[in-house]
Protein backbone atom coordinates (compact mmCIF):
# COMPACT_ATOMS: atom_id res chain seq x y z
CA UNK A 1 0.00 0.00 0.00
CA UNK A 2 2.90 2.25 1.04
CA UNK A 3 4.58 1.12 -2.28
CA UNK A 4 1.39 2.10 -4.40
CA UNK A 5 0.85 5.64 -2.78
CA UNK A 6 4.59 6.49 -2.90
CA UNK A 7 4.10 5.26 -6.67
CA UNK A 8 1.44 7.51 -7.33
CA UNK A 9 3.09 10.33 -5.42
CA UNK A 10 6.39 9.83 -7.22
CA UNK A 11 4.31 10.18 -11.11
CA UNK A 12 2.66 13.13 -9.49
CA UNK A 13 5.54 15.12 -8.32
CA UNK A 14 7.22 13.97 -11.88
CA UNK A 15 4.52 15.54 -14.10
CA UNK A 16 4.59 18.61 -11.42
CA UNK A 17 7.58 19.35 -12.23
CA UNK A 18 7.99 18.67 -16.19
CA UNK A 19 4.35 21.22 -16.62
CA UNK A 20 6.76 23.80 -14.35
CA UNK A 21 9.40 23.29 -16.45
CA UNK A 22 7.07 23.42 -19.96
CA UNK A 23 5.16 26.73 -18.41
CA UNK A 24 6.49 28.71 -20.82
CA UNK A 25 5.53 26.09 -23.88
CA UNK A 26 2.57 25.66 -22.55
CA UNK A 27 1.37 29.37 -23.04
CA UNK A 28 -1.44 28.53 -25.17
CA UNK A 29 -1.98 32.80 -26.54
CA UNK A 30 -0.58 36.05 -25.56
CA UNK A 31 -2.08 39.40 -24.14
CA UNK A 32 -1.93 42.62 -25.85
CA UNK A 33 0.00 43.40 -23.00
CA UNK A 34 3.09 40.82 -23.85
CA UNK A 35 2.73 41.42 -27.57
CA UNK A 36 3.23 44.76 -27.50
CA UNK A 37 6.38 44.19 -24.63
CA UNK A 38 7.83 42.13 -27.51
CA UNK A 39 7.57 38.64 -25.21
CA UNK A 40 6.64 37.11 -28.44
CA UNK A 41 8.75 35.26 -30.58
CA UNK A 42 9.57 37.35 -33.21
CA UNK A 43 8.40 36.92 -36.99
CA UNK A 44 6.49 33.71 -35.39
CA UNK A 45 3.00 32.97 -35.96
CA UNK A 46 1.20 33.48 -32.64
CA UNK A 47 -2.10 33.65 -30.46
CA UNK A 48 -3.61 37.03 -29.35
CA UNK A 49 -6.25 36.67 -26.81
CA UNK A 50 -8.38 39.26 -25.28
CA UNK A 51 -11.91 41.40 -25.17
CA UNK A 52 -13.02 42.67 -28.35
CA UNK A 53 -13.33 46.19 -27.11
CA UNK A 54 -16.98 47.49 -27.79
CA UNK A 55 -17.52 49.81 -30.51
CA UNK A 56 -14.17 48.76 -32.46
CA UNK A 57 -15.46 46.61 -34.86
CA UNK A 58 -14.91 48.10 -38.19
CA UNK A 59 -15.22 47.04 -41.86
CA UNK A 60 -14.20 49.32 -44.87
CA UNK A 61 -16.71 49.50 -47.62
CA UNK A 62 -16.34 46.93 -50.26
CA UNK A 63 -13.86 45.29 -48.53
CA UNK A 64 -14.28 41.87 -47.04
CA UNK A 65 -11.40 43.08 -44.12
CA UNK A 66 -12.43 43.63 -40.64
CA UNK A 67 -10.58 45.34 -38.09
CA UNK A 68 -11.32 45.72 -34.41
CA UNK A 69 -9.38 46.01 -31.28
CA UNK A 70 -8.04 43.25 -28.71
CA UNK A 71 -7.75 44.62 -25.02
CA UNK A 72 -6.76 43.43 -21.78
CA UNK A 73 -7.76 45.97 -20.02
CA UNK A 74 -4.31 47.48 -20.25
CA UNK A 75 -3.16 47.29 -23.53
CA UNK A 76 -5.02 47.44 -26.66
CA UNK A 77 -4.44 46.21 -29.90
CA UNK A 78 -5.80 46.32 -33.40
CA UNK A 79 -6.30 42.84 -35.38
CA UNK A 80 -7.46 43.14 -38.94
CA UNK A 81 -8.99 39.94 -40.68
CA UNK A 82 -10.63 38.97 -43.53
CA UNK A 83 -12.85 35.69 -43.23
CA UNK A 84 -15.64 33.65 -41.60
CA UNK A 85 -16.44 34.75 -38.04
CA UNK A 86 -17.90 32.22 -35.78
CA UNK A 87 -21.13 32.52 -34.18
CA UNK A 88 -19.82 34.05 -30.86
CA UNK A 89 -17.79 36.37 -32.06
CA UNK A 90 -19.26 39.75 -30.38
CA UNK A 91 -18.25 42.84 -28.96
CA UNK A 92 -17.29 42.63 -24.96
CA UNK A 93 -16.76 38.99 -25.85
CA UNK A 94 -13.79 37.29 -25.72
CA UNK A 95 -11.81 36.47 -28.69
CA UNK A 96 -8.59 34.31 -29.86
CA UNK A 97 -6.59 35.18 -32.99
CA UNK A 98 -4.29 33.43 -35.13
CA UNK A 99 -1.48 35.55 -36.75
CA UNK A 100 1.49 37.57 -36.76
CA UNK A 101 2.09 41.47 -35.89
CA UNK A 102 3.15 43.29 -38.51
CA UNK A 103 5.62 46.45 -39.04
CA UNK A 104 2.75 48.57 -38.31
CA UNK A 105 1.83 47.01 -35.04
CA UNK A 106 -0.91 45.95 -36.07
CA UNK A 107 -2.00 41.77 -35.71
CA UNK A 108 -2.80 40.28 -39.20
CA UNK A 109 -4.89 37.60 -38.33
CA UNK A 110 -5.44 34.24 -40.08
CA UNK A 111 -7.56 32.50 -38.05
CA UNK A 112 -10.05 34.28 -35.36
CA UNK A 113 -11.64 31.68 -33.08
CA UNK A 114 -14.66 33.10 -30.36
CA UNK A 115 -14.01 32.20 -26.99
CA UNK A 116 -17.12 31.47 -25.45
CA UNK A 117 -17.57 31.95 -21.09
CA UNK A 118 -19.34 30.01 -18.80
CA UNK A 119 -22.07 31.74 -18.08
CA UNK A 120 -25.85 29.93 -19.46
CA UNK A 121 -28.81 32.16 -18.93
CA UNK A 122 -32.48 32.77 -20.97
CA UNK A 123 -32.15 35.74 -22.86
CA UNK A 124 -35.07 37.71 -21.05
CA UNK A 125 -32.75 37.57 -18.22
CA UNK A 126 -28.98 38.35 -20.15
CA UNK A 127 -31.59 41.67 -21.23
CA UNK A 128 -33.09 42.55 -17.54
CA UNK A 129 -29.12 42.52 -16.48
CA UNK A 130 -28.21 44.57 -19.15
CA UNK A 131 -30.91 47.39 -17.92
CA UNK A 132 -30.62 46.76 -14.53
CA UNK A 133 -26.81 47.49 -14.15
CA UNK A 134 -26.11 49.44 -17.19
CA UNK A 135 -23.74 46.99 -18.00
CA UNK A 136 -23.09 43.55 -20.08
CA UNK A 137 -23.62 40.08 -18.25
CA UNK A 138 -20.44 39.35 -15.90
CA UNK A 139 -17.67 38.10 -18.82
CA UNK A 140 -14.91 36.10 -17.90
CA UNK A 141 -11.80 37.58 -18.44
CA UNK A 142 -10.15 35.46 -20.66
CA UNK A 143 -6.56 36.15 -19.32
CA UNK A 144 -7.45 35.46 -15.63
CA UNK A 145 -8.96 32.22 -16.92
CA UNK B 1 -17.60 -6.05 8.27
CA UNK B 2 -14.72 -8.03 7.27
CA UNK B 3 -16.87 -10.63 6.52
CA UNK B 4 -19.43 -8.86 4.41
CA UNK B 5 -16.02 -7.35 2.65
CA UNK B 6 -14.64 -11.53 2.03
CA UNK B 7 -18.25 -12.62 1.15
CA UNK B 8 -18.84 -9.79 -1.86
CA UNK B 9 -15.16 -10.29 -2.63
CA UNK B 10 -15.92 -14.14 -3.41
CA UNK B 11 -16.77 -14.30 -7.26
CA UNK B 12 -20.05 -16.43 -7.02
CA UNK B 13 -21.94 -14.21 -4.18
CA UNK B 14 -20.58 -11.17 -6.64
CA UNK B 15 -22.19 -12.71 -9.68
CA UNK B 16 -25.72 -12.74 -7.83
CA UNK B 17 -25.77 -9.83 -6.02
CA UNK B 18 -24.55 -7.39 -9.16
CA UNK B 19 -27.34 -9.59 -11.30
CA UNK B 20 -30.18 -8.66 -8.97
CA UNK B 21 -28.45 -5.01 -8.85
CA UNK B 22 -28.57 -4.03 -12.62
CA UNK B 23 -32.12 -3.91 -13.15
CA UNK B 24 -32.48 -1.64 -10.10
CA UNK B 25 -29.46 0.70 -11.81
CA UNK B 26 -30.73 0.54 -15.57
CA UNK B 27 -34.49 1.70 -15.22
CA UNK B 28 -33.72 4.28 -12.92
CA UNK B 29 -30.98 5.27 -15.69
CA UNK B 30 -33.70 5.39 -18.37
CA UNK B 31 -36.06 6.80 -16.71
CA UNK B 32 -33.62 9.93 -15.69
CA UNK B 33 -31.85 10.27 -19.25
CA UNK B 34 -35.47 10.18 -20.55
CA UNK B 35 -36.64 12.94 -17.92
CA UNK B 36 -33.15 14.89 -18.39
CA UNK B 37 -33.58 15.16 -22.27
CA UNK B 38 -36.92 16.17 -22.26
CA UNK B 39 -36.61 18.55 -19.50
CA UNK B 40 -32.88 20.24 -21.42
CA UNK B 41 -34.59 20.18 -24.96
CA UNK B 42 -37.96 21.05 -24.68
CA UNK B 43 -38.59 22.86 -21.43
CA UNK B 44 -35.08 24.75 -21.06
CA UNK B 45 -34.90 27.97 -22.66
CA UNK B 46 -32.48 28.68 -25.26
CA UNK B 47 -29.35 30.96 -24.51
CA UNK B 48 -29.15 33.86 -24.65
CA UNK B 49 -25.56 33.82 -27.18
CA UNK B 50 -25.51 30.51 -28.13
CA UNK B 51 -29.11 30.25 -29.19
CA UNK B 52 -30.26 26.09 -29.17
CA UNK B 53 -26.92 25.45 -30.18
CA UNK B 54 -25.86 25.29 -26.26
CA UNK B 55 -28.08 22.08 -25.92
CA UNK B 56 -25.38 19.94 -26.74
CA UNK B 57 -24.38 20.19 -22.89
CA UNK B 58 -26.86 17.48 -21.87
CA UNK B 59 -24.93 15.00 -23.43
CA UNK B 60 -21.35 16.61 -23.46
CA UNK B 61 -20.95 17.54 -19.65
CA UNK B 62 -22.00 13.73 -18.68
CA UNK B 63 -19.82 12.44 -20.57
CA UNK B 64 -17.03 14.56 -19.58
CA UNK B 65 -17.88 13.96 -16.23
CA UNK B 66 -18.29 10.42 -16.22
CA UNK B 67 -14.99 10.24 -18.55
CA UNK B 68 -13.17 10.97 -15.83
CA UNK B 69 -15.12 9.50 -12.82
CA UNK B 70 -14.56 6.04 -14.82
CA UNK B 71 -11.18 6.36 -14.82
CA UNK B 72 -10.91 7.52 -11.09
CA UNK B 73 -13.32 4.24 -10.32
CA UNK B 74 -10.51 2.71 -12.61
CA UNK B 75 -7.53 3.51 -10.99
CA UNK B 76 -8.65 3.24 -7.18
CA UNK B 77 -10.34 -0.75 -8.75
CA UNK B 78 -6.36 -1.45 -9.83
CA UNK B 79 -4.37 0.03 -6.73
CA UNK B 80 -6.96 -2.10 -4.26
CA UNK B 81 -6.18 -4.80 -6.49
CA UNK B 82 -2.43 -4.65 -6.31
CA UNK B 83 -1.96 -3.47 -3.05
CA UNK B 84 -5.05 -6.49 -1.45
CA UNK B 85 -4.32 -8.99 -4.14
CA UNK B 86 -8.42 -8.75 -4.94
CA UNK B 87 -8.91 -10.63 -8.18
CA UNK B 88 -12.50 -9.13 -8.48
CA UNK B 89 -11.13 -5.43 -8.06
CA UNK B 90 -9.30 -6.33 -11.21
CA UNK B 91 -11.66 -7.65 -13.01
CA UNK B 92 -13.66 -3.78 -11.94
CA UNK B 93 -10.67 -2.26 -13.56
CA UNK B 94 -10.77 -4.29 -16.36
CA UNK B 95 -14.57 -4.09 -17.07
CA UNK B 96 -13.89 -0.09 -16.64
CA UNK B 97 -11.76 0.29 -19.51
CA UNK B 98 -13.86 0.21 -22.63
CA UNK B 99 -17.11 2.09 -20.72
CA UNK B 100 -14.72 4.95 -20.01
CA UNK B 101 -12.98 5.07 -23.46
CA UNK B 102 -16.40 5.45 -24.76
CA UNK B 103 -17.31 8.78 -22.56
CA UNK B 104 -14.11 9.87 -23.43
CA UNK B 105 -14.68 9.67 -27.29
CA UNK B 106 -18.32 11.24 -26.94
CA UNK B 107 -17.14 13.85 -24.87
CA UNK B 108 -15.06 15.02 -27.22
CA UNK B 109 -16.82 14.34 -30.14
CA UNK B 110 -19.78 16.38 -28.90
CA UNK B 111 -16.86 19.26 -27.76
CA UNK B 112 -15.88 19.46 -31.48
CA UNK B 113 -19.50 19.52 -33.32
CA UNK B 114 -19.81 22.20 -30.73
CA UNK B 115 -17.01 23.96 -31.43
CA UNK B 116 -17.08 24.23 -34.96
CA UNK B 117 -20.10 26.94 -34.93
CA UNK B 118 -19.33 28.28 -31.67
CA UNK B 119 -15.98 28.86 -31.47
CA UNK B 120 -14.74 28.81 -34.85
CA UNK B 121 -12.94 25.37 -35.08
CA UNK B 122 -12.79 21.98 -34.32
CA UNK B 123 -10.26 20.72 -32.84
CA UNK B 124 -7.28 23.35 -31.17
CA UNK B 125 -4.01 22.58 -29.16
CA UNK B 126 -5.09 23.77 -25.61
CA UNK B 127 -5.13 22.76 -22.19
CA UNK B 128 -8.48 20.69 -21.92
CA UNK B 129 -9.03 19.79 -25.06
CA UNK B 130 -5.19 18.16 -25.50
CA UNK B 131 -5.82 16.74 -21.80
CA UNK B 132 -8.84 14.78 -22.43
CA UNK B 133 -7.34 13.09 -25.51
CA UNK B 134 -4.43 12.00 -23.41
CA UNK B 135 -7.46 10.69 -21.00
CA UNK B 136 -8.72 8.98 -24.49
CA UNK B 137 -4.84 7.53 -25.35
CA UNK B 138 -4.64 6.33 -21.59
CA UNK B 139 -7.64 4.04 -21.74
CA UNK B 140 -6.74 2.80 -25.22
CA UNK B 141 -3.04 2.10 -23.67
CA UNK B 142 -4.37 0.62 -20.50
CA UNK B 143 -6.30 -1.93 -22.88
CA UNK B 144 -3.77 -2.67 -24.90
CA UNK B 145 -1.26 -3.06 -22.10
CA UNK B 146 -4.12 -5.88 -21.08
CA UNK B 147 -4.23 -8.06 -24.03
CA UNK B 148 -0.64 -8.05 -24.23
CA UNK B 149 0.05 -10.78 -21.99
CA UNK B 150 -1.06 -14.15 -21.99
CA UNK B 151 -1.36 -14.60 -18.21
CA UNK B 152 -4.02 -13.05 -16.65
CA UNK B 153 -1.82 -11.93 -13.24
CA UNK B 154 0.78 -10.19 -15.34
CA UNK B 155 -1.98 -8.46 -17.25
CA UNK B 156 -3.86 -7.52 -13.92
CA UNK B 157 -0.47 -6.11 -11.82
CA UNK B 158 1.11 -4.50 -15.40
CA UNK B 159 -2.25 -2.58 -16.09
CA UNK B 160 -3.18 -1.72 -12.48
CA UNK B 161 0.21 0.47 -12.47
CA UNK B 162 -0.25 2.12 -15.86
CA UNK B 163 -4.18 2.55 -14.69
CA UNK B 164 -2.53 4.69 -11.17
CA UNK B 165 0.32 6.21 -13.07
CA UNK B 166 -2.31 7.67 -15.26
CA UNK B 167 -4.64 8.78 -12.47
CA UNK B 168 -2.42 12.28 -12.39
CA UNK B 169 -4.18 13.08 -15.73
CA UNK B 170 -7.77 13.59 -13.82
CA UNK B 171 -6.98 16.77 -11.48
CA UNK B 172 -5.59 18.14 -14.74
CA UNK B 173 -8.04 17.84 -17.15
CA UNK B 174 -10.19 19.52 -14.41
CA UNK B 175 -8.02 22.02 -13.27
CA UNK B 176 -7.08 22.87 -16.84
CA UNK B 177 -9.12 26.00 -17.81
CA UNK B 178 -8.17 27.57 -14.53
CA UNK B 179 -4.50 26.99 -14.31
CA UNK B 180 -4.13 27.83 -17.97
CA UNK B 181 -5.75 30.64 -20.44
CA UNK B 182 -7.04 27.98 -23.09
CA UNK B 183 -9.93 28.21 -25.37
CA UNK B 184 -12.06 26.14 -23.60
CA UNK B 185 -14.51 27.54 -21.04
CA UNK B 186 -14.26 27.40 -16.97
CA UNK B 187 -16.24 25.66 -14.61
CA UNK B 188 -19.94 26.50 -14.34
CA UNK B 189 -21.46 24.42 -11.81
CA UNK B 190 -18.56 23.11 -10.12
CA UNK B 191 -17.51 26.15 -8.56
CA UNK B 192 -17.37 27.33 -4.68
CA UNK B 193 -19.66 30.25 -5.42
CA UNK B 194 -23.48 30.03 -7.04
CA UNK B 195 -23.52 27.98 -10.67
CA UNK B 196 -23.11 30.25 -13.54
CA UNK B 197 -26.04 28.69 -15.53
CA UNK B 198 -29.62 29.78 -15.16
CA UNK B 199 -31.79 27.23 -12.88
CA UNK B 200 -34.26 25.63 -15.59
CA UNK B 201 -31.26 25.38 -18.02
CA UNK B 202 -29.53 23.35 -14.63
CA UNK B 203 -31.67 20.95 -13.55
CA UNK B 204 -32.08 18.99 -16.49
CA UNK B 205 -28.15 18.56 -16.68
CA UNK B 206 -27.79 17.50 -13.55
CA UNK B 207 -30.68 14.71 -13.70
CA UNK B 208 -28.93 13.46 -16.98
CA UNK B 209 -25.52 13.24 -14.72
CA UNK B 210 -27.22 11.07 -12.37
CA UNK B 211 -28.93 9.31 -15.09
CA UNK B 212 -25.45 9.24 -16.93
CA UNK B 213 -23.75 7.29 -13.84
CA UNK B 214 -26.58 5.13 -12.83
CA UNK B 215 -26.15 3.77 -16.60
CA UNK B 216 -22.19 3.77 -16.07
CA UNK B 217 -22.68 1.68 -12.54
CA UNK B 218 -25.27 -0.87 -14.26
CA UNK B 219 -23.37 -1.21 -17.63
CA UNK B 220 -20.26 -1.73 -15.53
CA UNK B 221 -22.00 -4.65 -13.01
CA UNK B 222 -22.59 -6.33 -16.18
CA UNK B 223 -19.74 -6.58 -17.50
CA UNK B 224 -18.21 -7.81 -14.43
CA UNK B 225 -20.37 -10.55 -14.18
CA UNK B 226 -19.09 -11.28 -17.91
CA UNK B 227 -15.48 -10.77 -16.82
CA UNK B 228 -15.91 -12.92 -13.35
CA UNK B 229 -17.79 -16.05 -15.70
CA UNK B 230 -14.60 -15.79 -17.97
CA UNK B 231 -12.36 -15.75 -15.18
CA UNK B 232 -14.00 -18.72 -13.11
CA UNK B 233 -14.32 -20.77 -16.37
CA UNK B 234 -13.33 -23.50 -14.82
CA UNK B 235 -14.69 -23.10 -11.09
CA UNK B 236 -17.71 -25.29 -10.35
CA UNK B 237 -20.38 -22.51 -9.62
CA UNK B 238 -19.55 -20.99 -13.39
CA UNK B 239 -19.88 -24.15 -14.59
CA UNK B 240 -23.32 -24.45 -12.93
CA UNK B 241 -24.34 -20.85 -13.91
CA UNK B 242 -23.30 -21.67 -17.98
CA UNK B 243 -25.24 -24.62 -17.61
CA UNK B 244 -28.04 -23.34 -16.50
CA UNK B 245 -27.77 -20.16 -18.98
CA UNK B 246 -27.63 -23.16 -22.07
CA UNK B 247 -30.84 -24.84 -20.59
CA UNK B 248 -32.79 -21.35 -20.83
CA UNK B 249 -31.36 -20.74 -24.24
CA UNK B 250 -32.50 -24.43 -25.42
CA UNK B 251 -36.00 -23.83 -23.99
CA UNK B 252 -36.27 -20.55 -25.39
Amino acid sequence: MILVGLFVAGVAVAVGLALRAFQENLLYFYTPTQAIAGEAPDGKKIRLGGMVQKGSVRREPGDLELRFDVSDDEKTMTVAYSGVLPDLFKEGQGVIAMGQVDANGVFQAEEVLAKHDENYMPPEVAASMNTDAQAAPPVSDPAAN
Amino acid sequence: MWTWFFQLASPPHFYRMAGSLVPWLLWPALLLILIGSWGGLVLAPADYQQGEGYRIIYVHVPSSYLSMMVYVTMAVAAGIGLIWRIKLAHAVAASCAPVGATFTAAALITGMLWGKPMWGTYWQWEPRLTSELILLFLYFGYMSLRSAFNDLNQSDRASAVLALAGVVNVPIIHFSVVWWAGLHQGPSISKIDAPSIAFEMLWPLLVMILGFTLFFLGVLAMRVRGEVLEREFHARWAQDVLRGANRVEAAG
